[in-house]
């Protein structure tokens, strides 16, 4: 296990590395300057600013620089922001997307499995029809959209929470984080109910309903660990789902998050940042997976991964 | 058993809730209207109401479009900096409620020499918001820090060289500092001399760049100056709080060691960076908001709103004709009759009231309305007039006769413009106007993002391209100035040794004749649109948006920071 740890820790660094690379040189090929005056500026002026963000170096020499800095932790100086560290500024915005994030997985899954089991367990009933046919709303329909009608019906029309802004404590986390929640929670129903299904006609339940477990013993302690595991596996994807939702779901409710500072940097070309983002966005993935996967053996025995017999 | 159905239970009440959000529509749109003709109702009553008595409670909630990228004078080059700048500190003078600069830290009007070139201004006694006096040595500091080329200000040389004596020279690194033409005589008398006489002088001394900076601060905080409001010093109407330096939120505070302190009644000013105008208008319905900006597609739909405001502004856009593609081939549009022909055969009164619908003016002239005046507070619009109007005769006999000229039957041209869905209407309705009206004429469309626009522009790889222009200071100049030869605007070919000659004597033997001045600006005006038609005048943009009738006072600026908070107040909110 350990060994298996350290390789998948290597691995992310490697995965790291590549996307820091790609990226560094896409964003070299979007038109414009990072300078946003660039044009007002003198020639004088030009070769002091450019030297004075390291832009007058070539590009594999910035590159070179960037990647060392990287090394250290230090994400470089904003274009847009002047004079600011990207690390101070990722920091000042992480809060409110980190909590949307949590808020918006726990409560997706959790729901979503309960529906799931619903759908499972009172299979072709009512209940089951309208989990499912929810789940597909969910997974068809964009964050956004929900976001959008969240915020006209329980907002601007019913005035029961904020309309958007990040100012009134946790009521102003609770649409935004409703309207994200839509995916992970319809994917979670769907997958939940298809193998609890699957695991109800088993033979093992037949035994344990042969020895007269009770339903919710069965439901719960023998069906739902099992039907956990691709769930599990998808969490992966749910997430990378709560980031790309995050850079709309921000900008509709007025969030100052990172997912609105990430769309605003690539506007202005501020590379410093759109790396700095990138590579936050990267590393949560990153982190989420290896984190699934770990999961995948505390759930499940079978498979403890590579070498787990020695 | 007991336990699953509690469960289910649950999980039904979840999804009844959620059902019932998604069906809720038809009816709430009834109740909407009903709110509508609420709000007709109190619209009329309110003026029942003593108008102008100020509230107790003082609080002003606004958004912006953009977080603050600097608060640091010498840096700022953005609409929210200098909107910022405008409210928290102050320069020597100041734009007021009528948009004329009067004296600010300046006590009293400055005294000009004759010749124009020196201007001495005596210093009120103003403080920073830390107590320590406003002195003539931090104006003299702040000039030369932002003509520094190692600052890197994008503003200073731009707005000081050529004007201020030696700023040119200075800004190329081929002259100290120290040398610019800005000497504090003692503590509170100021003396800058520039390299010509500049007629609309004074009026700069109300843009941000030309604003104070304490040495001894500035020099203390380091690279930290201006990264958060705790490292910036005031001198204007408010002081800046809650800043981190780039977060989405701020706010404004009432400043008491301001010199006019007794004449400001908001006492607090939140602010929210709020991107989306769809997220601002429902921000604003909720009552979060007292002002929101209503854009793109929006605009029609408030347009009609009994709070909705039109506020003129000062940029004016037009077609850019490339003369010579890449700067080296003859394009088809270096023809005169090519050029007048295209610039006549498209109405802007329906482009302005149905496409655009969100304020703005046709516009038949370079100049915007209500921006210059001459001595005797005359428009300079009622001296030039329009030029270069919408006339589908003239322009198919234009056509013709360019066409015979470049002995072509027919001509296909690009258009290129922006990548907004108000610039794409735009683009479409150009394309079925220009191609109805002028036999022959196929127009492409290319939609690109204002970076790539730029660079476009830059190389000069286009045919026509829908371009603004929003000035920097209150003078025809600062429009007329773009498209001298070799202008750095320019970037179409066009050249006019008599515009050229005109633009040069306005900055030099006409300075101070302010007369002969608009004159030939007139005259240029008229060389640029009606006889070279060189570009043709779109329209003059406004903007649209909500405003709580509660919400008084507030003033906007035509050029340099957006808006005064300073005379604003609140006035009957419930």
């Amino acid at each position: 296990m350990v060994k298996y740890i350290g390789k998948r820790i290597i691995y992310m660094f490697i995965t790291m590395f590549l996307i820091a690379t790609a990226t560094f040189f896409l964003m070299q090929t979007l038109p414009g300057s990072p300078i946003q005056s660039y044009s007002k500026l003198n020639d004088t002026q030009k070769a002091i600013v450019e030297k004075k963000y390291g832009i007058d170096k070539p590009k594999p020499v910035q590159y070179a620089i960037y990647m060392k800095n990287l090394a250290k932790g230090d994400l470089g100086t904003s274009f847009a922001f002047k004079g600011k560290s990207v690390n101070d500024l990722l920091a000042s915005r992480m809060k409110p997307s980190f909590i949307l994030g949590i808020q918006a997985m726990v409560f997706g899954t959790i729901v979503g499995i309960l529906l799931g089991m619903i759908a499972a367990l009172k299979q072709n009933t009512f209940w089951d029809y309208g989990s499912t046919f929810f789940a597909i709303l969910g997974i068809s329909i964009p964050s956004f959209v929900f976001a959008t009608l969240l915020q006209y019906y329980v907002g601007s029309q019913w005035h029961l929470l904020p309309v958007g802004l990040w100012n009134d404590g946790w009521k102003s986390s609770i649409l935004p984080s409703l309207a994200l929640a839509m995916g992970p929670l319809a994917l979670s129903a769907r997958f939940i109910r298809t193998e609890m299904i699957e695991v109800m006609g088993s033979d093992y339940i037949t035994l344990a309903k042969a020895k007269g477990a009770s339903g919710f013993e069965i439901a719960f302690k023998h069906a739902f660990r099992n039907a956990l595991i691709p769930l599990i596996t998808v969490l992966g994807p749910v997430a990378a789902g709560l980031v790309t939702g995050s850079l709309v779901v921000e900008q509709i409710f007025a969030i100052p998050g990172i997912g609105e500072q990430f769309v605003s940097s690539i506007m202005v070309n501020d590379f410093a940042t759109i790396m700095g983002t990138t590579l936050f966005f990267s590393a949560f993935l990153i982190v989420v997976i290896f984190i699934v996967d770990i999961l995948y053996g505390v759930i499940d025995p079978r498979i403890r991964v590579a070498g787990g017999k020695a | 058993m007991k336990n699953t159905k509690w469960l289910l239970l649950m999980a039904m009440t979840l999804v009844l809730s959620i059902f019932l959000a998604a069906c809720g529509g038809a009816e709430e749109k009834e109740k909407d209207a009903s709110k509508d003709g609420e709000k007709d109702g109190s619209a009329t009553e309110t003026p029942k109401k003593e108008d102008g008595e100020p509230d107790a409670e003082q609080i002003l909630n606004l958004a912006e479009s953009a977080a603050i990228p600097s608060v640091d004078s010498a840096i700022v080059e953005d609409a929210v900096g200098f909107n910022v700048l405008n409210n928290v500190n102050e320069g020597l003078y100041r734009l007021d409620q009528e948009n004329k600069a009067i004296p600010a830290m300046a006590s009293e009007e400055a005294t000009e020499s004759e010749d124009g070139l020196t201007y001495t201004f005596k210093l009120r006694d103003a403080k920073w918001s830390d107590g320590t006096p406003v002195t003539a040595d931090d104006f003299v500091f702040a000039w030369q820090r932002a003509i520094d080329p190692a600052t890197g200000s994008p503003y200073g040389p731009f707005m000081m060289s050529g004007t201020v004596k030696n700023a040119t020279a200075i800004s190329e690194g081929k002259m100290d500092k120290k040398e610019l033409g800005i000497v504090a005589k003692d503590e509170k008398t100021l003396e800058v001399t520039l390299e010509r006489p500049v007629p609309y002088f004074l009026s700069l001394m109300s843009f941000g760049t030309f604003y104070p900076q304490k040495e001894e601060f500035v020099t203390s905080k380091g690279d930290a100056y201006a990264t958060n409001s705790d490292n910036l010093l005031y001198n204007g109407p408010f002081t800046l709080t809650d800043w981190d330096g780039t977060g989405g939120s701020w706010s404004y505070k009432k400043n008491d060691e301001y010199w006019d302190a007794e004449n400001v009644k908001l006492t607090e000013i939140n602010v929210n960076v709020v991107q989306d105008s769809a997220t601002a208008v429902k921000l604003y319905k909720d009552g979060k908001l007292d002002r929101a900006g209503v854009s793109g597609d929006l605009a029609m739909q408030y347009s009609t709103d009994p709070e909705a405001v039109v506020q003129p502004e000062t940029s004016v856009f037009y077609m850019k004709f490339n003369q010579k593609k890449l700067k080296q081939e003859e394009t088809p549009l270096a023809n005169v009759n090519i050029r007048k022909a295209i610039a006549k055969s498209f109405q802007k009164e329906d482009l302005a009231d149905v496409v655009l619908a969100n304020g703005s003016l046709p516009a038949n002239f370079l100049v915007p309305k209500d921006f210059a005046f001459d001595e005797n507070q005359k428009d300079f619009r009622e001296l030039s007039g329009d030029l270069l109007t919408y006339n589908v005769e003239e322009a198919k006999e234009y056509w013709e006769k360019g066409l015979k000229e470049l002995g072509v039957d027919s001509l296909e041209l690009e258009i290129l413009g922006g990548d907004t869905d108000l610039s794409k209407k735009m683009d479409e309705y150009f394309k079925s106007q220009l191609e109805t009206n002028l036999e022959g004429l196929t127009i492409k469309l290319k939609e690109v993002p204002f970076a790539v626009r730029l660079e476009l522009d830059d190389k000069q790889d286009y045919d026509i391209q829908i371009s603004g222009w929003g000035p920097d200071f209150q003078d025809p100049i600062s429009f007329l100035d773009l498209f001298v030869t070799d202008g750095t605007n320019n970037l179409m070919s066009y050249s006019n040794p008599e515009y050229d000659k005109l633009i040069a004597d306005s900055k030099a033997e006409l300075a101070l004749k302010p007369e002969e001045r608009y004159e030939a600006f007139a005259k240029a005006e008229k060389i640029l649109l009606e006889d070279d038609a060189a570009i043709a005048p779109i329209y003059q943009r406004g903007l649209i948006f909500l405003e709580k009738p509660h919400f008084k006072g507030l003033v906007s600026h035509p050029f340099g920071a957006d808006y005064s908070y300073k005379w604003a107040y609140i006035s009957g909110k419930e």
